[in-house]
């Protein structure tokens, strides 16, 4: 940095004090161990300036949900839970703690458990989304649901549908090997009636007896 | 949740030209973002989806070590063999992180910038410096329990709260970093995070705009005999009160020759003990050495009212970590 393209700042406009963020960040390029690596294309030669999607106008979402094409209309901010519950009429898939600590609104994306109240929805599009009413077989029950009534691995039943996604890929991916390996693989989805046994030895049958 | 505006931009440039706008945000996984604006702790004016950026995804094997782009999800990274074979703690880092739901869903560079666990930065009730300017620290006459023996300052004491950002510090990983000017740089992850000082509401060196896009961790002996350590609460999906990265290379007569170790739930930012590290090396690989690495580990510790057993466990880890090393 020399005096004739970057000036230092007047100190009695602000100086120092009014140090932006990028300012900090050019500080510590100069004292740190930052190498340039290249450039890239930006601005008017890139030519790539994405539709900015407004805050308040809801937008068309194209989803894929339990292997059906589901249209529906939501705003930027709206979470894949809220859209399940509130646009779809989708309300197997439960609201706990709505700040991703409690696994209650687990739902399956490609395939693997996700937290749906920390997903927002405009950015699963052309993903496959599992529910827990896309889990039977039409009338045949999946094996872990007969397993949890077989175990009784539930009281209340409101964390059930979080506990049956979770389950579900944990017995996909065939990591259900033990018991402890069962409640590692679940300990993000909680359950305030204390059901635990239970629910481990739902998902231990259903591996055993596939 | 306060609305806000989204961008859903294909490319990098696409990315810069959209969050040039006040107060826009990047998202990845959503983990640490959706979750603070619901809590009203952040307030982006737009975000920025950056999932549908091409060549950010993927685990490479690289000359020297590995090169992991910032779009590769925890999970994906927890799961590969050939980076626990040679650097063992980075895994192990991940796999006890979270829980499975969230790490299918967090990417690692997202991973590197989630924000503190204080409890008083999700309350906007309360005093809090990181979260508003000058709002005062609710912790320093309130819950310190969790909060840092190393870094703080008289304005904010909030713990770094993250795990693999601990094991890369310990083996000195780089970041690759996109700029909203187009210029790509390389700069070393221990130069990330910020010491809280005055300013404890940046976290980071990062300028407006700059977008992590890349990892790389150099192999190393001491990164293939490592192990990541972490003391909790609960025995899964919980913060660690105290962590610890450790990585040794010993030759055959039992002389340390190279020691890498650094600390997590302690430090305002990723803590590595340097002082620790340099007093392993040279020496034989001992009772004495893990006795002496521990006291140099704490002796800038200033623990608060309710937080001075952090001081001890660390002690305890470490030797603990080392002996089975």
């Amino acid at each position: 940095m020399t005096k004739s393209d970057d000036p230092a700042p007047d100190a009695h406009e602000g100086g120092a004090a009014e140090l932006t963020r990028r300012d900090l960040g050019k500080t510590a390029m100069a004292v740190t161990g930052a190498v340039a690596l290249g450039a890239f294309p930006v601005g008017a030669e890139a030519d790539a300036i994405p539709e900015i999607l407004r805050a308040d106008d809801p937008i068309p979402l194209d989803l894929r949900v339990n292997g059906a094409r589901l249209v529906i209309e939501a705003e930027p901010h709206v979470s894949l839970l809220d859209a399940l519950r509130e646009r779809a009429g989708l309300t197997g898939t439960k609201k706990g703690c709505a700040q991703g600590a409690c696994g209650a609104c687990t739902v399956q994306v490609d395939g693997k458990p996700v937290l749906s109240c920390l997903t927002l929805a405009a950015l699963v599009e052309g993903a496959e989304i599992t529910t827990v009413e896309g889990l039977a077989d039409g009338e045949d029950l999946h094996p872990l649901q007969r397993a949890f009534i077989e175990q009784d691995a539930f009281q209340c039943g409101f964390c059930t549908p979080g506990q049956l996604m979770t389950g579900a890929a944990c017995l996909a991916e065939g990591a259900a090997t033990s018991p402890g390996a069962i409640r590692e693989y679940m300990s993000g989805t909680l359950c305030r009636c204390g059901a635990y046994p239970n629910i481990v030895a739902a998902v231990d049958t259903a591996g055993r007896e596939g | 949740m306060r609305p806000f505006e989204l961008a859903r931009p294909d490319s990098l440039a696409g990315a810069m030209a959209a969050v040039q706008a006040p107060g826009a945000m990047y998202v990845a996984g959503g983990t640490t973002i959706v979750d603070l604006v619901r809590a009203g702790a952040e307030r982006p004016s737009r975000l920025v989806d950056i999932n549908r950026i091409p060549g950010l995804v993927g685990v490479a094997r690289t000359e020297g070590g590995f090169r992991i782009g910032a779009l590769a999800r925890m999970a994906d990274v927890a799961a590969d063999e050939t980076v626990a074979a040679a650097m063992p703690a980075v895994v192990q880092s991940l796999r006890l992180a979270a829980s499975t739901q969230i790490r299918n869903m967090a990417s690692i560079g997202g991973n590197l910038l989630q924000r503190t666990r204080c409890p008083y930065f999700r309350k906007p009730d309360h005093g809090c410096n990181k979260r508003t300017p000058g709002s005062g620290c609710a912790a320093a006459e309130g819950d310190d329990k969790a909060a840092a023996i190393f870094g703080a300052s008289g304005a904010c004491r909030a713990v770094y709260p993250g795990d693999l950002a601990i094991a890369l510090i310990a083996f000195d990983a780089e970041l690759e970093i996109a700029s909203a000017e187009g210029e790509m740089r390389l700069m070393p992850l221990a130069d990330l995070h910020r010491l809280p000082g005055e300013a404890p509401h940046l976290d980071t060196t990062l300028a407006a705009g700059d977008l992590i896009t890349a990892l790389r961790i150099p192999a190393s002996a001491s990164a293939r005999r490592s192990v990541y350590c972490k003391v909790r609460d609960r025995a899964s999906y919980e913060f660690a009160l105290v962590s610890v990265a450790a990585g040794l290379d010993v030759d055959g007569s039992g002389l340390i020759r190279d020691a890498r170790l650094a600390a997590g739930g302690v430090g305002t930012v990723p803590w590595r003990l340097t002082e620790a590290e340099q007093a392993l090396i040279g020496t034989e690989h001992g009772t004495q050495a893990w006795a002496r690495a521990a006291d140099l580990a704490v002796r800038d510790a200033v623990p608060g009212r309710q937080n001075a057993y952090k001081v001890d466990l660390l002690k305890r880890t470490l030797v603990a970590v080392l002996r089975n090393l």
